[in-house]
C-alpha cells in the first residue's frame, strides 16, 4: 500500500490557481480512476477534477472556498502498490498548500464559518401541535371565527392570552405594535464562493476602474419585427427561430465598422487600447450558478443564421455547465438583455476590459405621434454604457444613433454601404 | 301509549346521556332521554360509584385490621365486616344519586322515558316498555348507549363466574377469588376482596398488570398487591372453570368465584344501529369533532365512540353536543382527558406519556422526599411531568401514590390552560401536601428542585 498525492492539474491556460468549490469525496471514501474528486473554479469556468488513480481517500488538500495553486496537492489517496510519496510523510503534511501567486486574496477562514450563524430564533410552533391557550380563549376564538394558529401569543411558550386575541381582533387579523407574528431574527451565512465570487470581483473591478457613461435611446422595432416574423415563417420547421439577438449582433458589427474604438479591449495598466478587427460579442447569460458571458467569436464572419445558432449553442452550454473556457474569453463588446424582464431603462456595467456594452430593454407597444395622430408602435429602449475614459459622449451618442438607424431600417443591416 | 315528537332524543341515561339532557334542557331544547335501566348508566349503578363505595369500605376494614401491626401505637381487636350492611349502604348511595340525576333532568326540563330503544330510521326510535311500544320522532338523536363487560367464551357469566356488576353486589365474601384480566377494573375489585380477606389470584394474558401503563407507574401497585398477599399470574390465559378450579395454561387456580374483567365492548348491537349503516371505527361509532356520526342529525357520545371509555369524557361530549344542537359554536378541542385507576396506590394519568411525543422529556419527583407522604405512612410513588424541550410546555402529567386521585384536577387544569414548567414552578403549592410534588417535578425539570 502506498500513498498517491494527486496534484491540482492545470485546468486552464495561464492559470496559477483555482478556487476549490466542491468536494465530491470525503476521507475514507473509495474512489476509482476517473471518478470526479472535486470541482474547482478558474477565473472563467467551473472544472471538474477526475481521479487519476483508484484507492481510498486519506486526506483532502483544502477547504471549499480556498484558493489552490496549480500543482499543489489536491488530495491524498491510498493506493495498491507504491504511491508517489512515502506514507509517513502524509501524516504531518497538514499545512494547507500555499497559493503560489502573490496577489491572491487571503484564503477564507476554514470550516467553522461554514456553519450558519446560530442566532436566537423565535420558538416556532411545531407542525401539528395545538396552540397553547386556555379553554376560554379557545372558545372565544371559535366564536369570533379566528384560527388560533394564526394568532401570535405573548405568553411563555407562545401561550395566547385574551389580550393577544384582543390585539388580533382590533388589528383586523394583523398584528399591531408589540405583538408580532414571530420575529425572525435568524441570519443565514452564505459564503460568496466559486462563480459568485468571480462575478463579485469582476463587477467591482469594472465599476471601480471604469467611469461609466450610459445613454438610453428609443428604437422603433416594427420593421425589424416584421422582417424577423417573415424569416421565421419562411424557415418554419427547418431552422431554429430567430431571436432579436442575431439582428442586434449584426447591427453592432455594422456600427463598429465605422467606430473601431468601441470594439476594443483597454489594458488600463499598460495604457493601451487594442482595437480588434474581429467582432467578438459577449452575450450576458443567466445560469443556475449566476451570470456568465459566453462569446460569439468573429460575429462579423457569420451569417444571421450562423450567429443565431452560435448564440443558442453557447446559451445551452452555459446553462448546463458544459461551456468551455475558450467560449468564455476574448470578448470585445457585450450585449446584455433581460428579455421580457428588460424594464424601461438599465445601467449596464461594462465587461472589463471591454469599453462598451449594449443593454436591451423590454419591447412593448407604445403610442407614437406620427405628426397627425398617435400610432401604436412596437418600441424598445437600448441602454448602452461606455468607458468614458476612452469613449467621448459624442462618439457614444453616434454609436447609439447608428444602432437605432440600423434596427429601424433593417435593410441597411444587409445592404453594403 | 302516545307517541312523542321532540327536538332532541338521547338514547342512554348514563353520564354522557344525562349530562347532555341536563344541558339541553338548560338551553331550552325539547329533550327526551330513554333508558331501560335507572338513570346514571353503568357508572352510577354498576361502575364507578358502587366500586368506589366498596373500595372505601374495604380500605377502612383493612386499615383497622392492619393498624395493630403498624407503628402508630394503636391496637384494636379483630374487626368484623357484615357485608350485607356494606352492600345496603352502597345501594343507598346509588339510590340517592339515581334520584339526584332524575331530579336534575326534571329540573332542567328534560323528559325521562323508561324502555328499550330501537332505531326505526334516522329520525325515529321505537321504545318498548312492559310490552308496550311507543314511537319517538326527533330532529336530533344522540346515541349514548354505553358499553358492557366482555364475556369470555370459556367463562360465560353466571353462577360463580362474575362480571363486575355481580362482584359489586356480593353479600358473602368469597374465600378465594380468581380475577381474569388485570386491567384497572380487575385490579380495583381484586384489591377490594384482598383487603376483605379473600385469597385473590390475578390472571393476566399480557406480561404485566395494567398493560396500558408503563412499568414505573405500575410498580408501586404491584408491590402493594404482593404485600396484600395477592398472587399475580401474568402471561397466563384462563381456559375454563370447573369444580372451584380455574384452569389456565400455567396451571390450576383454586377459586370459589371467578371475576372476569377483560374489557368492555360498545353497546351498538340490538338497538338497530346496524341498519343505519353508520361509519364505524372497529366496533365503535366514528364521530367528528362535533360528535356527529356519518348520518346527519345523529350524534354519538361516550363508550360507543371508543377509548378512553371514561365517564367524564362522555359527560364533556354530552355537554358539547347539547350546545351544538342549540347552535353554539363549539367543538371537541380538549387537550387532555385525565384517567384515574383507583388501585392502591392510585394511578393518575393526563396527557402525553413519556416518549409518546418527539421532543419531550420526562421528569419525576418521588414521594419519598415528600413530608405529607411520610406522615400518612405511604411514601411510595411519584409525580412525573412530560414537557416539551423547545418551549417547556407541559404536555403530560402522571402520578402514582396513595390518595392521588384528587390531584387529577391540577394535572388536567395545568395542561388545559397551556401551562409551562415555569408557571407551575412559580405557583405556591400548599405545604405539607402531595401536590408539592408537582411543583417540585417542574422545578426539577428546570434544574433547580428544592427538596431533592
Amino acid at each position: 500500500m502506498g500513498v498517491f498525492a494527486m496534484r491540482l492539474p492545470d485546468v486552464g491556460e495561464g492559470i496559477a490557481e483555482a478556487e476549490l468549490t466542491e468536494w465530491h469525496v470525503k476521507p475514507g471514501d473509495l474512489v476509482r480512476e476517473d471518478d470526479i474528486l472535486a470541482a474547482v473554479m478558474t477565473d472563467k469556468a467551473a472544472v471538474e477534477v477526475p481521479s487519476s488513480v483508484s484507492g481510498k481517500v486519506l486526506e483532502l488538500g483544502g477547504e471549499i472556498g480556498q484558493m489552490l495553486a496549480i500543482g499543489s496537492v489536491l488530495i491524498r489517496i491510498e493506493v495498491e502498490g507504491e504511491g508517489n510519496e512515502a506514507k509517513t510523510t502524509a501524516e504531518p503534511a497538514q499545512t494547507p498548500p500555499k497559493p503560489v501567486s502573490e496577489e491572491t486574496p487571503p484564503s477564507p477562514e476554514p470550516a467553522p464559518s461554514a456553519q450558519p450563524v446560530a442566532a436566537a430564533k423565535p420558538i416556532p410552533r411545531t407542525n401539528g401541535t395545538k396552540p397553547l391557550a386556555a379553554p376560554s380563549v379557545r372558545a372565544r376564538a371559535r366564536e369570533e371565527g379566528i384560527d388560533l394558529r394564526q394568532v401570535p401569543g405573548t405568553g411563555p411558550a407562545g401561550r395566547i392570552s385574551h389580550g393577544d386575541l384582543d390585539n388580533w381582533i382590533a388589528s383586523g387579523g394583523i398584528q399591531q405594535g408589540g405583538v408580532t407574528r414571530g420575529r425572525n431574527t435568524g441570519v443565514e451565512e452564505v459564503r460568496v464562493i466559486g462563480m459568485r465570487r468571480k462575478i463579485a470581483e469582476k463587477m467591482a473591478l469594472s465599476k471601480r476602474q471604469i467611469p461609466h457613461i450610459t445613454i438610453v435611446e428609443e428604437v422603433e422595432m416594427s420593421a425589424l419585427e416584421d422582417l424577423r416574423a417573415a424569416l421565421n415563417e419562411k424557415h418554419a420547421g427547418e431552422r431554429a427561430k430567430l431571436t432579436l439577438l442575431p439582428f442586434l449582433i449584426r447591427a453592432i458589427v455594422e456600427a463598429v465598422r465605422e467606430q473601431p474604438g468601441l470594439n476594443a479591449r483597454f489594458d488600463d495598466e499598460a495604457g493601451v487600447i487594442y482595437h480588434h478587427g474581429g467582432v467578438h460579442v459577449g452575450i450576458a447569460t443567466q445560469t443556475p450558478q449566476g451570470l456568465n458571458v459566453p462569446v460569439v467569436h468573429h460575429a462579423e464572419a457569420g451569417s444571421l443564421w450562423d450567429n443565431a445558432s452560435e448564440v443558442a449553442r453557447l446559451a445551452e452550454a452555459a446553462r448546463d455547465g458544459s461551456i468551455k473556457r475558450e467560449d468564455l474569453t476574448g470578448g470585445t463588446i457585450t450585449i446584455t438583455s433581460l428579455g421580457p424582464l428588460g424594464a424601461l431603462v438599465t445601467t449596464p456595467i461594462i465587461n472589463h476590459p471591454e469599453v462598451a456594452i449594449v443593454g436591451v430593454n423590454k419591447m412593448q407597444i407604445r403610442p407614437v405621434w406620427d405628426g397627425q395622430q398617435f400610432q401604436p408602435r412596437k418600441m424598445m429602449n437600448l441602454s448602452c454604457s461606455f468607458d468614458h475614459r476612452v469613449v467621448d459622449g459624442w462618439d457614444a451618442a453616434v454609436f447609439v444613433q447608428k444602432l437605432k438607424t440600423l434596427l429601424e431600417t433593417p435593410a441597411m443591416l444587409f445592404v453594403e454601404g | 301509549m302516545s307517541d312523542i315528537v321532540c327536538k332532541l332524543l338521547i338514547i342512554g341515561a348514563g353520564p354522557g346521556g344525562y349530562v347532555c339532557a341536563i344541558r339541553a334542557g338548560q338551553l331550552g331544547i325539547d329533550t327526551v332521554v330513554v333508558d331501560e335501566g335507572k338513570p346514571g348508566g353503568t357508572c352510577l349503578n354498576v361502575g364507578c360509584i358502587p366500586s368506589k363505595a366498596l373500595i372505601h369500605a374495604a380500605d377502612e376494614f383493612h386499615k383497622v385490621s392492619a393498624v395493630s401491626d403498624g407503628p402508630l401505637g394503636i391496637s384494636t381487636s379483630n374487626p368484623i365486616i357484615e357485608m350485607s350492611k356494606t352492600i345496603a349502604w352502597k345501594d343507598g348511595i346509588v339510590n340517592r344519586l339515581n334520584s339526584g340525576v332524575t331530579g336534575l333532568m326534571k329540573k332542567a326540563g328534560a323528559r325521562f322515558v323508561s324502555g328499550q330503544a330501537r332505531f326505526v330510521d334516522g329520525k325515529t326510535v321505537e321504545v318498548k316498555h312492559n310490552g308496550e311500544t311507543r314511537t319517538i320522532r326527533a330532529e336530533h338523536i344522540v346515541i349514548a348507549s354505553g358499553s358492557a363487560p366482555v364475556e369470555l367464551p370459556s367463562l360465560p357469566f353466571g353462577g360463580p363466574i362474575l362480571s363486575s356488576t355481580e362482584a359489586l353486589s356480593l353479600t358473602d365474601i368469597p374465600d378465594s377469588l380468581a380475577v381474569v384480566g388485570a386491567g384497572y377494573i380487575g385490579l380495583e375489585l381484586g384489591t377490594v376482596f384482598a383487603k376483605l380477606g379473600t385469597r385473590v389470584t390475578l390472571v393476566e394474558a399480557e406480561d404485566a398488570i395494567l398493560p396500558l401503563y408503563d412499568k414505573a407507574l405500575t410498580r408501586p401497585v404491584a408491590k402493594r398487591l404482593d404485600a396484600l398477599g395477592v398472587t399475580v399470574m401474568t402471561g397466563t390465559r384462563a381456559q375454563g372453570f370447573d369444580d372451584d378450579v380455574l384452569k389456565t395454561d400455567q396451571g390450576d387456580v383454586a377459586a370459589e368465584k371467578v371475576l372476569v374483567t377483560v374489557g368492555r365492548r360498545p353497546r351498538t348491537v340490538g338497538i338497530g344501529i346496524e341498519e343505519l349503516a353508520l361509519t364505524q371505527d372497529g366496533p365503535f361509532i366514528r364521530i367528528d369533532k362535533y360528535c356527529q356520526s356519518s348520518m346527519r342529525g345523529i350524534y354519538a357520545i361516550g363508550d360507543v365512540t371508543g377509548e378512553p371509555m371514561l365517564a367524564h369524557r362522555a359527560m364533556a361530549q354530552g355537554e358539547m353536543v347539547a350546545e351544538h344542537v342549540a347552535g353554539h359554536s363549539v367543538e371537541w378541542d380538549k387537550r387532555a382527558i385525565p384517567a384515574v385507576c383507583f388501585t392502591d396506590p392510585e394511578i393518575v394519568t393526563c396527557g402525553a406519556l413519556p416518549d409518546e411525543i418527539q421532543g419531550t422529556k420526562s421528569t419525576e419527583f418521588p414521594f419519598s422526599a415528600n413530608g405529607r407522604a411520610m406522615t400518612t405512612e405511604r411514601e411510595e410513588g411519584f409525580i412525573r411531568v412530560i414537557w416539551r424541550e423547545s418551549d417547556h410546555a407541559v404536555v403530560g402529567i402522571q402520578a402514582v401514590g396513595s390518595g392521588l386521585s384528587e390531584m387529577s384536577a391540577a394535572f388536567s387544569l395545568a395542561i388545559e390552560m397551556g401551562s409551562c414548567l415555569e408557571d407551575i414552578g412559580a405557583t405556591i403549592h400548599a405545604h405539607p401536601t402531595h401536590s408539592e410534588g408537582l411543583q417540585e417535578a417542574c422545578l426539577r425539570a428546570l434544574g433547580h428542585a428544592l427538596h431533592i
